[in-house]
């Protein structure tokens, strides 16, 4: 077998190869392959119906491979049924007992190992003040709110230091503030104890915030993994580009001469020359590329440097920290978002007129080549 | 808008009393005569005596009838209850074909008459050659409680988050303790309804009895046999005093454990 002979690696802790999951005729999870590192803060991002809870299922041992193999520190996960697998699941309805009082919750999975009372009350203790709790041990499950029963949830899972810890849209059923506070608290967390969290979440910003490593998913498919920064500033498809934050799509074509220069000739922003390295499809291909609304700086001049066209304001909105607008450029038949921030005051500032001119700039770098599909 | 709804009915309070009324008079003639002085029951009464109560107490057959039903009662509640919590189970937690027509199947002992189950246990068993006896009656018992059980247990089964047994199995807990540390006790107040509900079906079932009873009969059977003979009745009506009594103890902890499940389970 081509698992157990490759050496341990915290690199693909868990690796998932070329699983797939059918229900009856439905795919559910199609071929998709990936490795997580040990100690990282992964996600699965993704519109809700695409296979996340499945695929964390799968991992828990709650559903079957239909084809492929998951391995978890170098085991294959098949035949391992749930109670025997070295992880640990946060559910979506957190699945507090409701018999149980918040010690017990928490105690629930040390039964077999044959510790005296003492030093589990003193594991349970620690739990406690670890999720910031203290002295909830007495607590019925209905004594407690949404925040706390996620909280219970988190400590009844970690007091068994599983090697990964599964965690299914955790912070979905809390308000926004709570949301926010949970989130830092969860990083904190993860951190302090360096158990691989696998996290799942449909809220793109929550997954920047938190993940080391974010993988997006749609229709049951791993569209790409990568870190925030990565997947934010060099999305491979404009799928994944348009699903993290906001994107101008331009459609272009190569020009080449010879190896040392190369270009593209993007719709509404004339010639572009980029770097060969970058640029590796031949002359005459047709490209994609994306440009992200910030990377554009609105001017009422024609700036000094840098590549610049003409553009007519169409919309503008004020955000607070931004402001964004609407441009309509010639050559082009959506218009272009930018977003520029607020830097200065802008106590009774007009806002630009409708229809006036205005200069976007951009810098070659902050041209995005996508894949074309 | 609600006080519309809230408002009084005197038309409805009539009716609850007056359905009361005659829900329970008729029962309360029982009590009543079974203190009655006389060995026929008519008005009027004529004194106040507990004898029927101590002729009662040196009546053996009566006690062997007694003892006979209860014996049946708690084998059948047990596993009627055994048996309904494993089909609750199977029906709420694995995905089946057909699982309306296999509820509707378990479910159709309650509408189909009792005397036709009877029979037709009496013409299969006797063809089989098996002797009547208590283990007969049980038999029939259990196809009447069965559906008790399994529609007492199905909403407890119903009511609960799946997850709470998956997080039990991730918690390390294999199918037997996930079972014994989470399912049972949250299905535990339907449990002891069943267990309460079907041993008091089995309890005062006559139509199976009277078809499968061998030489030892059931309460309901002995009293029934009694009636022939009007001396015996009034500690006939004294049994049924204490019976009625016990039932409502009964009912009323039955009630008392499901309200407190629920409850618990907010
Ligand atoms: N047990 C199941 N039987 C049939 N279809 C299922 C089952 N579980 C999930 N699905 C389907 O698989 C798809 C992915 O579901 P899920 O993994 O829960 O998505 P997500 O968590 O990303 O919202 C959905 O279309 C869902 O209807
Ligand atoms: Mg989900």
């Amino acid at each position: 077998m081509k698992g157990t002979s490759e050496m341990a690696s915290a690199d693909r802790f868990i690796s998932i190869r070329k699983v797939s999951k059918s229900f009856g005729a439905f795919q559910a999870i199609d071929d998709v392959s990936m490795d997580i590192r040990q100690g990282e803060f992964f996600s699965l991002l993704g519109a809700s119906g695409c296979g996340k809870t499945t695929l964390l299922r799968m991992l828990a041992g709650f559903e079957s491979t239909s084809k492929g193999e998951i391995f978890i520190d170098d085991q294959p996960m098949s035949d391992v049924p749930p109670h025997h697998r070295p992880v640990n699941m946060v559910f979506q309805s957190y699945a507090i007992f409701p018999h149980l009082n918040v010690r017990d919750n928490i105690a629930y999975g040390l039964r077999k190992q044959k510790l005296s009372a003492a030093r589990r009350a003193e594991m349970v203790e620690d739990m406690l003040d670890l999720i910031k709790l203290p002295g909830y041990g007495n607590r019925k499950a209905n004594e407690l709110s949404g925040g706390q029963r996620q909280r219970i949830a988190l400590a009844r899972a970690l007091i068994l230091r599983p090697k990964v810890l599964l965690l299914d849209e955790p912070l979905g059923a809390l308000d926004k503030q709570l949301r926010e506070q949970m989130q830092l608290e969860l990083r904190a967390l993860q951190r302090q104890v360096g158990i691989t969290f696998v996290f799942v979440t449909h809220d793109q910003e929550e997954a920047l915030t938190l993940s080391d490593r974010i993988a997006v998913m749609a229709g049951g498919k791993v569209l790409q993994v990568d870190t925030p920064a990565g997947l934010y500033e060099t999305p491979k498809t404009r799928d994944v580009a348009s699903f993290i934050g906001n994107m101008n799509f331009f459609r272009g074509t190569v020009r080449r001469n010879g190896s040392a220069m190369a270009a593209i000739e993007a719709e509404g922003l004339g010639t572009i020359p980029m770097s060969t390295a970058e640029l590796t499809k031949p002359d005459g291909a047709p490209v994609q590329i994306g440009l992200r609304p910030e990377k554009f700086s609105l001017s009422p001049t024609r700036p000094d440097t840098g590549l610049a066209i003409e553009g007519a304001l169409r919309t503008a909105s004020y955000m607070g920290e931004r402001s964004q607008y609407y441009l309509s450029i010639p050559g082009k038949d959506e218009p272009v978002a930018v977003s520029s921030p607020n830097t200065h005051r802008l106590i009774g500032a007009q806002d630009a007129p409708e229809g006036q001119t205005l200069w976007l700039s951009w810098s070659p770098e902050a041209i995005v080549i996508l894949e074309t599909d | 808008m609600s006080s519309y709804i809230k408002r009084p009915n005197r038309a409805l309070q009539l009716y609850a009393v007056i359905f009361l009324i005659v829900l329970y008079v008729p029962v309360l003639f029982i009590p009543l005569f079974s203190f009655n002085d006389s060995i026929y029951v008519r008005f009027p009464l004529q004194g106040f005596t507990v004898k029927w109560y101590g002729e009662l107490w040196t009546r053996e057959p009566v006690w062997n009838a007694l003892w006979n039903s209860v014996k049946v009662g708690l084998v059948v509640s047990v596993i009627s209850t055994v048996l309904g919590v494993m089909a609750a189970r199977s029906i709420t937690r694995t995905r089946i074909r057909g699982k309306g027509a296999l509820v509707t199947f378990i479910m159709m002992p309650l509408v189909i008459p009792g005397i036709i189950f009877g029979v037709a246990l009496l013409v299969l068993l006797s063809r089989m050659g098996v002797p009547l006896s208590l283990y007969t009656v049980g038999l029939g018992h259990l196809i009447i409680c069965l559906p008790f059980a399994v529609a007492t247990l199905l909403p407890r089964f119903e009511g609960f988050d799946p997850s709470i047994e998956e997080a039990s199995a991730d918690l390390g807990e294999n199918g037997w303790w996930t079972f014994w540390r989470v399912t049972f006790p949250m299905v535990m107040p339907g449990i002891v309804a069943s267990l309460l509900l079907t041993f008091t079906i089995s309890f005062d079932e006559f139509i199976m009895a009277f078809f499968l009873t061998g030489t030892d009969p059931t309460l309901p059977m002995y009293i029934w046999g009694q009636l022939r003979f009007p001396k015996e009745f009034p500690s006939v009506l004294a049994m049924a005093a204490l019976i009625l009594f016990v039932s409502f103890a009964l009912v009323f902890v039955a009630q008392w454990v499901g309200r407190k499940g629920l409850e618990d389970q907010e």
